[in-house]
């Protein structure tokens, strides 16, 4: 599979939270305005490439060698829960902007279900490693544009009037059904 | 029964549901929900995973330090979660094909390391069972019936019964990725008009 | 009994103890349950190895399986006495419209289709699945490859696309004529 078609394929057409439904809870959680929305997006994208590469590599030089397959989730849990945090004191400590930045985020990434799914995924499509990075690559940015996309479209809903019933959740999740159904206009690119 | 135990046991089916009123765990809500049985299924096993974690650790809280309580509550549930995994893959393996890539996304569900962290750290053994019985129940509860609603628009069935002709048209929206989120929506507008809240 | 304190010796016990009862765990149901996953994947390919061979045959073909070198394929051959009567092969498609398709297809030997079962997929419910029924396998059923053009309608070939599942369809007529390329292939080496 050439590159262009795992950015596309990943961003467009089975966009990692409209299509295949994962980081759900900072899709809804974290998208109130465009600019925290595009803040997390930055901070997943540096998280699941990282995590990527790390499990990959967890995942060929250990785990198959030694046949604990059946140990991924407990492995890759771990590796990730420990990358965030590394990432974070080592972030603190290099660069005060970034970590100004995307502080906040990091936390919240480890029980984020995308850098974690990803990871699996990536290993389960049996990728090499550039191809594993491209995916993890294009999948961030596929959570990147949906959020940023999302979160403008909130902001310019809150300043609407609503039917009781419908304000804050209900109205949220209509706003993504409907964005959802707009990158279904995608669906079946490069087939 | 007592009265805590009553309310630790009742708090998460309607209360604080999580599903309809917290808003947690809605990766696997929206993503396995494409027919009753789907939801079904995911909602025991996610159940089983919360009883168990929850168990477990309110049994050791008491013994792990502060600095390192995170990490092994992740171990904890992680561990349960691959026991979940292979038993599925042995006995029930036809659902566990379906729910694929969602069983190992129990770990990262945030009801689970949420109780654990909010509830069964700081309770007894048996509240914290209740609590992750009922928790469990709310959440299972909800994502079967998003699965039936679904099925019934998307499919025209219920639990694979097929109630209408073989060929007929039904609204293939809802079992599609935008329907899971307008059918939520709508379940959690009658939600919120039964227990009058949202206002 | 009150909580211990944080210090190092004290985390890395517990860390320790915890890691060690899980690891105590998971190889416990590891060994339980590996008997029957792997009993359960069997009998699944077994069974749609049955459903796809005509029923003249007398060996176990499942235990005579063999790989197809340089690919994925698997080939199931099915005997009377010392006679191949007809092939059951593990085939795929990565052009479906969402994932792999995985299905088992049974030939005979001049080409002739018997029978197909889809294994996996990952199809949108209700439209790209319903190459796993009926109406779409019929036509197949008895279908020559070497008369006829395994090809859809809209690409000028003999078979009926599942309406509004173009592609999962094609996906199908791919993976059914990998197959019987790679048996081709095959029979011209081996013999």
């Amino acid at each position: 599979m050439s590159y262009i078609m795992i950015f596309i394929s990943a961003i467009f057409v089975n966009n990692i939270v409209l299509s295949q439904f994962l980081g759900i809870c900072p899709f809804l959680g974290v998208s109130k305005n465009s600019s925290t929305a595009a803040g997390m997006g930055m901070a997943v994208m540096f998280v699941m490439t990282l995590s990527t590469i790390a499990t990959y590599l967890a995942y060929h030089l250990l785990l198959i060698p030694y046949h604990l397959e059946f140990m991924i989730t407990v492995v890759f849990i771990l590796i990730i829960a420990s990358l965030v945090q590394m990432v974070e004191i080592i972030l603190k400590k290099v660069s005060p902007a970034l970590y100004q930045a995307l502080g906040i985020f990091l936390p919240l990434i480890t029980t984020n279900c995308a850098v974690l799914g990803i990871a699996i995924l990536a290993v389960q499509k049996d990728y090499n490693l550039t191809h594993a990075v491209c995916y993890a690559l294009a999948n961030a940015i596929g959570f990147t544009l949906a959020i940023v996309l999302f979160a403008g479209l909130r902001e310019r809903i809150n300043i609407n009037a609503l039917p009781h019933a419908m304000r804050g959740t209900p109205i949220t999740l209509i706003t993504a059904g409907l964005l959802s159904l707009a990158f279904m206009g995608f669906a079946g690119i490069g087939n | 029964m007592s009265n805590q135990s009553y309310e630790n046991l009742t708090r998460g089916i309607i209360k604080e549901n999580p599903t309809f009123v917290m808003l947690l765990g809605m990766c696997p809500t929206l993503g396995v929900t494409t027919s009753a049985a789907n939801g079904l299924g995911m909602g025991l096993a996610t159940l089983f995973v919360l009883i168990l974690s929850n168990f477990a650790i309110s049994l050791v809280k008491n013994v792990i330090p502060d600095m390192v309580r995170i990490p092994c509550y992740i171990v904890i549930i992680a561990s349960f979660v691959t026991v979940v995994d292979l038993l599925m893959a042995a006995y029930l393996p036809s659902l566990h094909a379906r729910l694929g890539i969602f069983i190992p996304l129990i770990v990262v569900n945030c009801i689970i390391l949420g109780r654990a962290e909010a509830f069964a750290s700081k309770n007894t053994i048996w509240q914290s069972v209740l609590d992750a019985v009922g928790m469990g129940i709310g959440f299972a509860g909800a994502l079967t019936l998003l699965g039936i609603m679904r099925e019934i628009l998307g499919m025209g069935s219920v639990f694979g019964w097929k109630f209408v002709a073989e060929d007929a048209d039904t609204m293939m929206l809802f079992i599609m990725p935008p329907g899971a989120f307008l059918a939520l929506a709508g379940l959690v507008i009658v939600f919120n008009k039964i227990t009058g809240a949202g206002k | 009994m009150s909580k211990p304190a944080s210090t190092l010796k004290n985390m890395i016990l517990a860390m320790t103890i915890v890691a060690g009862l899980s690891a105590l765990i998971l190889s416990i149901s590891y060994r339980i349950t590996q008997e029957p996953i792997k009993k359960a994947q069997d009998k699944k390919k077994l069974e749609a190895i049955q459903a796809v061979l005509p029923p003249d045959y007398d060996n176990n073909p499942y235990q005579e399986r063999l790989t197809i070198s340089g690919s994925n394929i698997e080939l199931y051959p099915a005997r009377q006495g010392t006679k191949i009567t007809s092939v059951a092969m593990k085939t795929y498609s990565n052009n479906a419209f969402s994932g792999r398709l995985e299905l088992i297809v049974g030939f005979l030997l001049d080409g002739t289709i018997t029978d197909y079962k889809v294994v996996s997929h990952k199809e949108t419910p209700g439209l790209g699945s319903k190459v796993t029924e009926e109406k779409f396998a019929r036509q197949l059923r008895g279908f020559n490859i070497t008369k006829q053009k395994l090809k859809v309608k809209q690409d000028d070939g003999d078979i009926d696309a599942v309406t509004s599942a173009t592609i999962s369809s094609r996906a199908v007529l791919d993976a059914i004529q990998r197959a019987y390329d790679n048996y081709i292939k095959f029979s011209t080496l081996g013999n």
